[in-house]
């Protein structure tokens, strides 16, 4: 777009818009379930995702409960142990993080932030749902099928994922796992073009790129990456259907498997490998990005002041989202690829620090003579901060080849990509829902019941993730059913073994009472009004909260400014909405 | 990975390409623009959603089928590799898909022109020769399975059989929006926006499908390899 | 306020757990005592980072806490501070990526003369081959493994006859003298991992992965396999026994070579 300077044009052409019949759903159906409004759908996502994340959460309560009671708990099998992990990881990345952030935030938060009315394909919208729900389904029915789900660890590295030595191998688990991949991927590029479209062409007039708040960049960015990312999970998945149903041998070489050869010969398990975290690294930043996106957003506005080096801050994320497609192999350095890749690989994770560096300066320096409100949405995000720098800082152990070596496979990783791309994106989803939860349902969660929730959950998962960080240091393995006896290993390991499963619980526990305040608020929540945050950004300036279908009434909104007019001196207010008009005077080009 | 990096690299082009367009050097806290302003807007017309859409889903085609082909090429260096020879008919295939390709181009003239008759013509015939080259396709399948070259035999089979039915699914969901178009042809007495735009897009998808057939022909016919041979002479 | 203070006290606490904790790496007992110098640089500068990054974060928060009649600045940007900040961290990554890459430069020249032994792995079991007289190891394929052949040697490969063959039982290896790990997995995906060697790698089926080291004092370690390999996973225990010369000697004269192993399983001709 091109802004042409005051006085070379009259006023501002009207922007009404023209009604649209489907703005006005017949029926009951049509308009709560199947939905073409972003609003609702997003909705559906959400509750899909969290319904299906507490199924995760379960499933880690009871791998925590063998980990630190080995053997109590009859039930606990080695099969189902490794079903547990595998379920819980998969779930957690794609179907909860990757889903809600995409199909929750971005459906809700993409059309009403650049001022659109809806997503620009309403339809495939719909279907990208109702897709993403018979993923979720197909997934779920590996928990009825017989042989259980897939035991092969979230990765489902070949050959074991296929075989009879792995839970789920020989039976429906890996079958309906990776048909359940694909369905999602399915679903997620039909949401996935909209997100992208809506943002390159359904901006409202005045929304520039360099307008748009930090939320939409992340989300935007994210999304493009998911989009040229997937495909690589979904040949992998196809190649491995193709070896386990049709006894083709792409990742499948000679093997000898309970003495008896197999058919299978010349595959290779490392080409799965590279297609799988060519995949899986930029999923990291998939879910990372909208998360810096929507801190940055909840910063910003409850430090009421513009968030620091806003610049900076898009261009780090458009960095990071290229640079995050030329580290995959970062997780493959003790894998027996080729050793040379090392020297690359590690060189390009390091400088990928640099730009998430500066982001974590610029949120910090962003509270710098802000005037902090220590709301629920800034407590989180305070919360993201330290468990993000804690984790990302981790990360460069893990991404330098040769601090690699010792630590890969133990708890270390495991303490390091929870704290880094578990605890800290949903300690912003958990901020974002705060924040948004006012205009999405027009009531204010429960301050209370919020601060007990932001206690348990941040300081517990610290404790959880913190130390456990140290077991991968002494050695212990990721994904061991029971450690057993093992010499070096000490007593008092299992001692902190059993805190973490006890601040696991807790913390679990404490996710109830968010759920409870959920719905408690929906009934008897305090009336929020329209913009109870005083914020600037577009959601805020809709005619009805909740926004209708269509979001804006008869006329689209016009933007006339960035969204990060907090505390602009000489203003009345500490907000300038991003629809209100520069008032002729230039008060800030003298500040800057 | 290195066609994957190069598609990549091509991608990310475009896009660098298209933000160097978006100012993001400006400041915009600086740009409070006042009501008086006409924030004009684009200089043309904004290009329809759709069209937009179609190009970013071709981004993604894009990145599927050259992720398949560097696995093609990562699984060739093992040395249970024996190329498959490739049946004549897939000449004739190539044959049908790009005189298909053809079709369509013509249809997407015929429609800005306003000439109905014409235009339900080319969209039939285009239509038709999308649908002889996946019955080819399938027949080719066939005949190889008849001479022996089963899919489980090698790895060049098992990638053969996948890519051509991978391809032969996006030339499938091609077709069924080519139907849709054709049926709209038929109802219309003029041409429509919507229906210039539906032609226009389904010119563009088949045209890519095509190049994407093409590239895939030359690597089961071995000459991509020749192709990377010769780069990597002229690199080293 | 109780913000401000709960920030600190976990910098607090996370410094002094570290520094009191009884969960630290397991003492070395090979050469990469290098590896664990770049991890000790890593954690410095890493966690001065992360003292200083939520320190500053807390007195921000006790700094600029909202009051009646507070007013933020309005600053956008500063490009000389972020300048400043980037390239400060630049150089905080060169100092941790350098002597990474050093290392692992080290990690993967393996010197000429250290001796091959060969670990194969299959679920749930290890298994290891050590060069005969000729010092050589001789040419294997999972395609001929047998139960009288389980580590898959070629028969007609002279080099592997004198090849001696551990089915299941301990390593021993010889104090001071490097060793090239070969790894070779005949099933699924397994890793050689002993915590006291620092150094892992998996095993691929199909192909042949190496690591080395030479093991600086005697003793005997647990493997543990560090890549998920199926149920029995976390049972696939082995031990390694570093050895003096002599000791290492006598125990050898003691092993099975291929031939014997063969003599020995060969079916009985049906009379």
């Amino acid at each position: 777009m091109v802004e042409i300077p005051a006085g070379s044009a009259g006023a501002v052409p009207s922007a009404e818009v023209e009604d649209v019949e489907l703005y006005h759903p017949k029926s009951w159906w049509t308009k709560y379930v199947f939905s073409q409004d972003a609003k609702i759908i997003a909705v559906q996502y959400s509750v899909t995702a969290i319904s299906i994340g507490l199924v995760a959460l379960v499933l880690s309560w009871l791998m925590r409960l063998q980990l630190a009671f080995p053997g109590y708990f009859e039930f606990i099998d080695a099969d189902s142990y490794y079903q547990f992990i595998t379920m819980h990881g998969m779930i957690m990345v794609i179907y909860l993080l990757t889903a809600l952030f995409l199909g929750g935030f971005g459906n809700y938060l993409i059309p009403l932030m650049v001022g659109a009315r809806d997503m620009v394909f309403p339809y495939a919208n719909m279907l990208s749902y109702w897709v993403y729900l018979i993923a979720v389904l197909i997934l779920v029915g590996g928990f009825f099928a017989p042989g259980g789900p897939t035991g092969a660890g979230w990765t489902l590295y070949p050959p074991q994922a296929v075989l009879s030595g792995t839970p789920g191998g020989k039976d429906w688990g890996i079958l309906l796992m990776l048909s359940s991949l694909i369905v999602f991927i399915i679903g997620f590029t039909m949401g996935g073009l909209n997100y992208v479209v809506t943002v390159l062409q359904g901006r409202t007039r005045g929304m520039t790129l360099m307008r748009m708040p930090l939320t939409v960049w992340g989300i935007f960015t994210a999304t493009v990456m998911a989009l040229l990312a997937f495909p690589a999970l979904f040949v992998a998945c196809v190649m491995m259907l193709f070896d386990r149903l049709l006894g083709t041998s792409f990742f499948m070489p000679a093997i000898v498997e309970m003495g008896e050869q197999l058919q299978h010969g010349g595959g290779s398990p490392i080409l799965f490998q590279h297609l799988f975290w060519f995949f899986g690294h930029p999923e990291v930043y998939i879910v990372a990005l909208p998360a810096f996106g929507i801190v940055s957003d909840l910063i910003s506005t409850h430090a009421r002041k513009n968030i620091f080096g806003y610049r900076m801050m898009v261009w780090a994320i458009v960095i990071i989202g290229a640079l995050s497609f030329i580290v995959w192999a970062h997780h493959m350095y003790v894998s027996g690829m080729n050793p040379a890749f090392g020297f690359f690989f590690a060189t390009t994770t390091l400088i990928i620090a640099i730009p998430t560096a500066i982001k974590v300066y610029n949120w910090v320096l962003t509270l710098w003579r802000g005037d902090i409100h220590l709301t629920l949405p800034m407590l989180f995000a305070l919360a993201f901060i330290v468990t993000f720098v804690n984790g990302g800082l981790t990360g460069l152990f893990l991404g330098n080849v040769v601090v690699d070596v010792p630590l890969s496979d133990t708890m270390f990783v495991v303490a390091h990509f929870h704290m880094v791309m578990g605890v800290a994106p949903i300690l912003v989803i958990f901020g974002a829902i705060y924040h948004w939860y006012p205009k999405v349902t027009g009531r204010m969660l429960n301050d209370a019941l919020g601060h007990i929730h932001f206690w348990t959950t941040f300081l517990g998962t610290y404790a959880i993730f913190f130390p456990m960080h140290y077991l991968g240091l002494l050695g212990v393995p990721r994904r061991y059913y029971e450690l057993g006896e093992t010499a070096f290993v000490p007593p008092s390991a299992h001692t902190l073994n059993v805190f973490i499963t006890v601040m696991a619980l807790v913390v679990g526990a404490a996710q109830m009472i968010f759920l409870f305040n959920l719905i408690w608020s929906l009934f008897r929540g305090r009336e929020a009004g329209g913009n109870p945050w005083r914020a600037t950004t577009l959601e805020w300036q809709t005619p009805e909260t909740p926004p209708a279908h269509g979001n804006w009434g008869k006329e689209l909104p016009v933007v006339y400014r960035w969204a990060y007019d907090y505390s602009v001196p000489g203003a009345p207010e500490d907000f300038i909405p991003q629809t209100q008009p520069a008032t002729g005077g230039t008060t800030r080009e003298a500040i800057a | 990975m290195n066609v994957t990096l190069f598609f990549l690299t091509a991608v990310g082009a475009v896009i660098a390409w298209w933000m160097a367009g978006q100012r993001l050097t400006s400041k915009p806290w600086l740009e409070a623009s006042p009501a008086q302003t006409t924030i004009a807007g684009r200089k043309d017309p904004p290009a329809p959603a759709v069209k937009i859409g179609l190009y970013v889903f071709l981004g993604v085609v894009g990145a599927l089928f050259s992720l398949s082909i560097s696995a093609y090429f990562m699984r060739m260096e093992s040395a249970d590799w024996w190329g498959m020879p490739l049946p004549r008919l897939l000449w004739v295939n190539t044959a049908l898909l790009a005189s298909g390709s053809v079709a369509l181009q013509w249809a997407k003239r015929e429609v800005r022109h306003g000439r109905m008759e014409a235009l339900r013509l080319a969209l039939v015939a285009g239509f038709i020769l999308g649908a002889l080259f996946l019955a080819g396709q399938i027949e080719a399948w066939r005949q190889l399975s008849a001479a022996g070259y089963l899919l489980t035999d090698n790895p060049a089979n098992s990638f053969f059989y996948m890519l051509t039915g991978l391809h032969g699914l996006h030339i499938l969901g091609g077709l069924v929006v080519v139907g849709r178009t054709t049926v709209r042809a038929f109802a219309a007495d003029a041409p429509s926006a919507r229906l210039r735009l539906s032609a226009g897009l389904c010119t563009v998808y088949f045209h890519f499908m095509l190049a994407v057939w093409l590239i895939l022909f030359a690597l089961f016919a071995g000459w991509a390899n020749d192709f990377v041979d010769l780069c990597r002479q002229l690199l080293s | 306020m109780a913000v401000v203070l709960i920030l600190v006290l976990l910098v607090l606490a996370s410094v002094l757990f570290h520094a009191l904790s009884p969960w630290w790496w397991t003492p070395i007992a090979s050469n990469w005592t290098y590896i664990d110098s770049t991890l000790i640089i890593t954690f410095w500068i890493t966690g001065i980072v992360f003292v200083a990054v939520i320190c500053f974060m807390a007195y921000c928060v006790y700094r600029f806490r909202h009051r009646p009649g507070n007013q933020a600045a309005y600053e956008p940007e500063n490009r000389k501070l972020e300048w400043w900040l980037a390239s400060g961290t630049a150089v905080g990554v060169a100092a941790m990526l350098a002597p990474g890459l050093v290392v692992w430069n080290q990690f993967i020249t393996v010197p000429d003369d250290a001796t091959p032994v060969e670990v194969v792995s299959q679920q749930w079991l290890w298994s290891f081959r050590l060069p005969g007289a000729d010092g050589k190891l001789g040419r294997s394929d999972t395609r001929d493994v047998t139960p009288e052949n389980p580590l898959g040697l070629n028969k007609n490969d002279t080099a592997g006859l004198d090849d001696v063959i551990i089915e299941g039982g301990e390593l021993h290896l010889p104090v001071g003298k490097p060793v090239r790990i070969l790894l070779r997995s005949i099933d699924v995906l397994h890793d050689f991992y002993v915590p006291e060697f620092r150094a892992k790698m998996d095993m691929i089926p199909g192909m042949v992965t190496y690591f080395w080291f030479t093991p600086t004092r005697t003793g005997t370690f647990e493997i543990l396999c560090a890549e998920l390999c199926g149920v029995g996973h976390s049972q696939m225990r082995g031990t390694v026994v570093v050895d003096e010369a002599a000791d290492y000697q006598a125990w050898l004269e003691q092993q099975q070579t291929f031939t014997q192993l063969l003599a020995a399983r060969e079916p009985q001709p049906a009379d």
